[in-house]
């Protein structure tokens, strides 16, 4: 095994060359008269053994990543129980959200529900209310479907101001996961849909249940009954044994830990869709069953948590854009806060109401930048300035906050969380 | 009926099954159980299952929840929405308290349990007198303040102006100012190891309480 009592001459060799690397424009590494110590003398690890197969029947993430782990804001709820945490998409790439850093949000906590004491109710506006198990479940025809899950409230604490400084605070409320599962309309076929059928309600099997109402129309259409992300079962704090995967539409929809779905003709106006996930305008009238999850885009890197380390010359600059109304075909960049754009280079498979990675490759010259991003989504819908939905909805709407976003680069390379003219 | 029985998977729910998990209320009383609850009562049971988070008038204590207050506050600053300031529909309160709450302990409650704590909140936001007795028969009678103050999603007309594929792409704007700066609100947790201390939880009031979903 590897000596971890203290540090050895090449431990050291290697922590000044870091160091070093971190700070030099030069490329290729340290400079130094003989050569790069981390090339010229053996290392540890090219002469010992690493570890065996045995070590890690299953595996986290090496321990120079400890930072990219999901992070929780004391003061946003009363509790740690019904509260929120984010995702780290400050240093993530590509568009799928590893699970074990994806954001949770619970109401009462994350409950533990094995496969065993897991059941499934269909009732309500059926020809045969149905118990199924979650062995059942399994032996339904399969579909695998990448979405994004973003929570309603993503952004909202944004309305008012810049507030939270990092793209994990301010748009970490989002992962996107590879589904395996079975469309909802098969369970309610089973069960056989009535006449006078035009809604359904679907709960969880916690303490706050999370019961929302979701028009018929929309339940035979995408929704999904999902066991598995990105390949393997779900995490206990995204709903395992089973949860309802809702494309495009808000969060709070995709309930977990499903346990039961009601076929009604009317929705039942849950406190989850009159107390909570309505959107209050100036007015003082509030919107209900703001569904869909609008176009957004946000730059991830550059970002306050994200800074410029390597000093001018060529940058990435990188950042996720999604809909919950169709796919992004572009999303454009500015470097100026707005006054000149780029089309940035859309990379990867364009899929429906899924995140995309986007990139513009630009030479930094070191002098501060204004970055922001705004998507297009394939209905033409264009992601708005803050300002913009602040003059439709006011300031207290709390959630579907999908404002473009600036970041102020100082020379420096560190970023911060701006609002601009 | 549409392709009952296409796989033969599940079996029949039972009525005692149905019964269990089928608790949900929904606006014009379906749902509800037989069964009242007095203001006398509702007082005694929430000061005993519910005050020390809400409130003994249900006004809330420190973050939780205010269930009572804030009428006439929904297109103020800060508005403060309630039970009595902003729920549209009775059922809600007592299908949620029913269901969810007390929150560490929730279906704990018996119906007439229920009844009496939904009333003691009515009186707690002055839809009621302290004589006042809810009940099944009555629930539908109660008049919520802001039952009208809801739209169905309106973006796709009131916000049409954001379909404009063609914005602009130079010579934008004159100039950029910054107007708004998170540093010097310095509210956002510290990583660990950096010489900043961690965030003071000042600004809970100034922040919108986040409403999120996983």
């Amino acid at each position: 095994m590897t000596d971890k009592s203290g540090p050895s001459t090449t431990r050291r060799g290697f922590m000044k060359a870091g160091l070093a690397a971190g700070g030099a424009v030069a490329a290729g590494g340290a400079a130094h008269a003989a050569g790069d110590p981390l090339i010229t003398e053996v290392q540890e690890w090219a002469s010992i053994t690493g570890e065996g197969v045995d070590a890690t029947p299953y595996g986290l993430p090496i321990r120079f990543e400890s930072d990219v782990v999901r992070r929780n804001v004391e003061w946003l709820t009363a509790d740690t129980i019904s509260s929120i945490n984010f995702t780290p998409i400050h240093a993530l790439d590509g568009t799928i959200t590893p699970q074990g850093c994806a954001f949770e949000r619970h109401h009462s906590g994350a409950i533990e529900l094995s496969k065993d004491d897991y059941r499934l109710m269909i009732n309500g506006l059926v020809d045969t209310p149905l118990v199924f198990t979650y062995e059942d479940l399994e032996r339904f025809p399969r579909e695998n479907r990448v979405y994004f899950c973003e929570c309603a409230a993503n952004t909202g604490m944004e309305w008012a101001g810049a507030q939270l400084n990092g793209a994990q605070f301010t748009h970490g409320m989002i992962h996107n996961m590879e589904y395996t599962g079975i469309p909802l309309r098969t369970i309610l076929e089973e069960a056989g849909i009535q006449a006078g059928a035009k809604w359904i309600y679907v709960e969880g099997a916690d303490a706050s249940s999370n019961g929302r109402s979701i028009p018929l129309e929309k339940a035979l259409d995408d929704v999904m009954i999902a066991f598995k992300a990105n390949g393997e079962a779900l995490r206990k704090e995204h709903g395992y044994p089973v949860r309802l995967v809702v494309p495009g539409w808000e969060g709070n929809m995709w309930v977990k830990w499903l346990r039961r779905v009601e076929v009604t003709d009317a929705p039942v106006e849950s406190r989850e869709e009159t107390s909570k996930y309505t959107d209050t305008l100036a007015d003082g009238t509030s919107r209900k069953w703001t569904w869909e999850m609008d176009a957004k885009s946000v730059i991830t890197s550059p970002s306050p948590q994200s800074p410029i380390k390597h000093g001018p010359g060529p940058l990435v600059i990188t950042g996720l854009a999604w809909s919950g109304r169709g796919t992004i075909p572009r999303v454009d960049v500015t470097t100026d806060g707005g006054k000149t754009w780029h089309k940035a280079r859309m990379d990867g498979v364009s899929l429906n109401k899924a995140l995309h990675r986007f990139y513009l490759e630009i030479e930094w010259d070191g002098s501060e930048m204004f970055l922001q991003s705004r998507a297009h989504d394939s209905t033409g819908y264009v992601q708005p300035t803050k300002a913009q939905l602040r003059e439709v909805r006011g300031l207290n709407s709390i959630y579907h906050n999908n404002c473009i976003q600036t970041w102020w680069v100082k020379s420096n390379g560190e970023a911060e969380n701006v609002e601009i003219s | 009926p549409a392709l009952a029985g296409k796989y033969g998977l599940g079996r029949p729910a039972t009525p005692d099954e149905i019964a269990a998990w089928n608790k949900d209320v929904r606006p014009d009383g379906t749902g509800l159980p037989e069964g009242s609850g007095s203001v006398e009562d509702g007082e005694m049971i929430f000061a005993e299952n519910c005050a020390v988070c809400h409130g003994d008038f249900a006004e809330g204590v420190g973050n939780w929840p205010k269930l009572a207050g804030g009428q006439d506050t929904l297109d103020h600053q800060d508005p403060l929405k309630t039970v009595g300031s902003y729920w549209p529909y009775l059922s809600t309160t007592w299908d949620y308290v029913n269901r969810s709450m007390p929150f560490g302990n929730a279906q704990t409650l018996s119906p007439d349990e229920v009844y009496a704590i939904v009333a003691y909140i009515l009186y707690s936001n002055d839809l009621v007198d302290d004589e006042f007795v809810l009940s099944k028969e009555n629930f539908l009678e109660v008049e919520m303040p802001n039952a009208d103050g809801f739209i169905i999603d309106d973006r796709l007309e009131a916000e049409a102006h954001f379909w404009n594929p063609e914005p602009c792409m130079e010579n934008c704007k004159e100039s950029v100012e910054i107007t708004m700066r998170a540093a010097v609100l310095d509210v956002t947790p510290q990583e660990e190891g950096t010489e900043e201390a961690a965030a003071e939880p000042a600004a809970t009031e100034e922040a919108a309480p986040v409403e999120a979903a996983a």
